[in-house]
C-alpha cells in the first residue's frame, strides 16, 4: 500500500525534476537574480507544510510550539519572497523610458501578492 | 474540504508555480508571472486552512506575525541588499522545514509499530538539509551584510572538522534508521546539521556568494521536497524539485563562468590573499592617473563606449549616475553599451537588477559572450568596480589563480578607464596587470563622485 503511493510520489520528483531543467533554462541570465528571488518565493510553500503539523487534531504543546514557529518562518519565507521578487521585476523595463525620473522602486506599491 | 477537491486545488498551485517560472523567460511577462505564483500560494494557504484543523487562533497569529516580518522586510530593504534579503529568506524557508520534521517526527515516533522508512528517511533528509541551509544562509547574510568579514575563515584541520560533522549527523541519522526511534536523536541531528551549515559557509570568500546562494537555494528546496514526502504532501514534492532543479542549475552555469569547479569554490578557500600569486609584476611599472575632464572628452568624442559594472559599483550606490552620464553621452551621440560579467557582483544577474534599478533599459546590456567580439572596435572601455572579471592575467598567466576563467576583454578596447578607489588588490586579493597597461588609464575616485564629476566635465565640454 505506502509502497506504491511512495513509488508514485517518486514517479512525480522526478518528471518534476526534468521540468524544472527544462523551464528554468529558458529564463535568460538578465533575470537570473527574480528567479532567484521567485524560486525562493516558491518555496514558501512549506507553509502549507507548517500549518498541516501546527494545527493536527490532537496535537501536543510541544508539537504546536514547533508548528507555531515553523508557520511564522514560512509565512514570512512566502509573502516576503513574492514581494521582493515583485519589486524587481517591476524595474526591468523597455528604452522609451517611462515617466518615472531617476529614483529607485523603493514604496511602489506591489500589486496582486498574497 | 473533501479531499480531491483538496488535491485538485493543489495541483492548480502547482501549475501557477510552473507559470511563474515559464513567464520568467521574458522581461515583459515576468512580473504578472509573480503575481500568478503570488496567488497560486494564496490558493494553498486557504486551501490548506480549509482542512480539519485545530487551534486555528495560533495559527492565524503566527501567520500575522510571519506575515509582517515578509513583507516589512522585503518593501524596507534597498535594492542593493538584495543578495542578503534573499539569502536571509532563504534560510528561514530552511528552518521552517527543520522545524516542520522535528514537529512531525516528534509526533508520529513514540508510535506502537516502526515508522515507514519512506517517512523516517524523508523527515531525516529534510531535517538535515533544512537545518545546513537555514545555518548557511544566515552566515551568508552576514557575509554580505559585512556583519563577518568577506575573506574566507580558515582554521588547520578545517576540512577534518567538517567531514566529522557531517559524518556524525549521518551516523546518527543510521542510528535512528536501524535503531530506536528517539526523538532526542534527531535534535542531535538537527544541531550537528546546523553547525555544519556555518561551517561550511565560513570558509567561502565573499565573492563567491553568487555560488553558494544557488546551492542554498536548492537546498531549500530539496528539503521542502524531502518534507512533501514526509507528509504525503504532492505540491511540497513538486515545488521543492522545481526550486531544486532551479538552485542547481544556477550553480553550476556559475561555476562554469567562473571556470572553476564547485567543489573548489566551496571547499578551495579560494578567496584567501595569495602572496605568490601568478607571476611578480614587473618593478618600476607604474599605473596611469588620470583626471575626470581628460576622461570626460575620451568619453564625448568616443563612437562607442562599454561599461563594465562589477560589485563596486553597487557599494558606490553610483548606478543612477552611471546612467545620467550614459544618458549625457548618448545624447552626443556615443554608443553606450554595458558588459555584464556572470559572476560580477554577488549573486547571478546582481548588475542587470542594479542597472535595471537606475531605469537602464535592459537591451543596453550585453552579456559577456555577446559583447566580446566588440570590444577590439570600442574606442572606451569603462571599468567601475570590477576587478577580477576584467584581469587579464586569467587568459595569459597560467600560474595565477584565476587562469581559465573567461572574462571582458576591456584589453582590447582602444582605451580603457578604470574607476577605482585605489591600487588595493579586489576580493581575490590579486593583483590585475590591466592596470599598467599602455592603454589603461586608472581614475582614483568613489565611483559615485568619479561619474558626478564626469556629468559635469561632459556638461562643459
Amino acid at each position: 500500500m505506502s509502497d506504491s503511493s511512495f513509488l508514485l510520489e517518486l514517479t512525480i520528483l522526478v518528471l518534476a525534476i526534468f521540468l524544472g531543467f527544462e523551464v528554468i533554462s529558458k529564463v535568460p541570465t538578465l533575470l537570473h537574480t527574480p528567479l532567484m528571488s521567485g524560486t525562493n518565493a516558491i518555496h514558501g510553500i512549506v507553509i502549507v507544510g507548517a500549518i498541516l503539523v501546527a494545527g493536527q487534531p490532537d496535537a501536543d504543546t510541544l508539537t504546536q510550539i514547533v508548528g507555531f514557529f515553523a508557520v511564522v518562518l514560512g509565512t514570512a519565507n512566502a509573502v516576503g519572497g513574492f514581494v521582493v521578487t515583485d519589486r524587481m521585476l517591476e524595474m526591468f523595463k523597455r528604452k522609451p523610458g517611462s515617466a518615472r525620473s531617476s529614483g529607485g522602486a523603493d514604496g511602489a506599491g506591489p500589486e496582486g501578492t498574497v | 474540504m473533501n479531499e480531491n477537491l483538496t488535491d485538485f486545488l493543489y495541483l492548480v498551485t502547482i501549475v501557477t508555480f510552473i507559470l511563474a517560472l515559464r513567464f520568467l523567460s521574458n522581461p515583459r511577462r515576468a512580473r504578472l508571472g509573480n503575481q500568478i505564483g503570488a496567488a497560486g500560494m494564496a490558493l494553498a494557504i486557504v486551501v490548506t486552512l480549509a482542512q480539519d484543523l485545530e487551534s486555528y487562533k495560533w495559527l492565524a497569529l503566527a501567520m500575522v506575525i510571519g506575515a509582517v516580518i515578509g513583507v516589512v522586510g522585503a518593501r524596507r530593504v534597498k535594492m542593493t541588499a538584495m543578495p542578503q534579503m534573499v539569502a536571509l529568506f532563504n534560510g528561514v524557508g530552511g528552518g521552517a522545514v527543520a522545524l516542520i520534521a522535528l514537529a512531525e517526527f516528534h509526533n508520529l515516533a513514540p508510535a506502537a509499530a516502526r515508522l515507514e522508512l519512506n517517512l523516517s528517511v524523508a523527515m531525516i533528509v529534510s531535517a538535515i538539509i533544512g537545518s545546513i541551509s537555514f545555518t548557511g544562509s544566515l552566515i551568508a547574510f552576514a557575509k554580505l551584510q559585512e556583519l563577518i568579514g568577506g575573506r574566507p575563515i580558515v582554521y588547520p584541520g578545517q576540512k577534518v572538522v567538517n567531514a566529522l560533522v557531517i559524518a556524525a549527523a549521518l551516523a546518527l541519522a543510521a542510528a535512528i534508521l536501524v535503531g530506536p526511534e528517539s526523538q532526542w536523536l534527531l535534535v542531535a541531528i538537527v544541531t550537528a546539521s546546523l553547525a555544519f551549515g556555518v561551517l561550511f559557509v565560513l570558509p567561502i570568500g565573499g565573492a563567491d556568494m553568487p555560488v553558494v546562494i544557488s546551492l542554498l537555494n536548492a537546498c531549500t528546496g530539496l528539503a521542502a521536497s524531502a518534507a512533501g514526502f514526509a507528509l504525503h504532501e504532492n505540491v511540497l514534492i513538486v515545488s521543492g524539485a522545481l526550486v531544486g532543479a532551479s538552485g542547481t542549475l544556477l550553480t553550476l552555469l556559475m561555476g562554469r563562468a567562473m571556470n572553476r569547479s564547485i567543489t573548489n569554490v566551496l571547499f578551495g578557500a579560494f578567496g584567501q590573499i595569495q602572496t605568490g600569486s601568478g607571476a611578480a609584476l614587473e618593478d618600476g611599472r607604474a599605473a596611469r592617473a588620470t583626471t575626470a575632464d581628460d576622461v570626460a572628452i575620451m568619453l564625448s568624442y568616443a563612437r562607442r563606449v562599454i561599461i563594465v559594472p562589477g560589485y563596486g559599483l553597487a557599494v558606490a550606490q553610483a548606478q543612477h549616475d552611471v546612467r545620467a552620464l550614459a544618458d549625457l553621452l548618448e545624447q552626443k551621440g556615443v554608443d553606450v553599451r554595458y558588459a555584464i560579467h556572470p559572476v560580477a557582483g554577488r549573486m547571478p544577474g546582481h548588475m542587470n537588477v542594479l542597472l535595471a534599478e537606475a531605469n537602464v533599459p535592459y537591451e543596453r546590456l550585453f552579456e559577456m559572450d555577446e559583447i566580446n567580439p566588440e570590444m577590439s572596435q570600442t574606442d572606451v572601455a569603462v571599468v567601475v568596480g570590477a576587478n577580477d572579471v576584467v584581469n587579464p592575467a586569467a587568459r595569459n598567466d597560467s600560474t595565477s589563480p584565476i587562469y581559465g576563467m573567461p572574462i571582458i576583454d576591456v584589453d582590447k578596447a582602444a582605451q580603457v578607464v578604470v574607476v577605482k578607489r585605489s591600487l588595493a588588490p579586489g576580493f581575490a586579493g590579486i593583483d590585475n596587470p590591466l592596470f599598467y597597461n599602455e592603454t589603461t588609464s586608472m581614475l582614483f575616485a568613489d565611483a559615485k563622485v568619479a561619474f558626478e564629476q564626469l556629468l559635469a566635465s561632459v556638461k562643459n565640454l
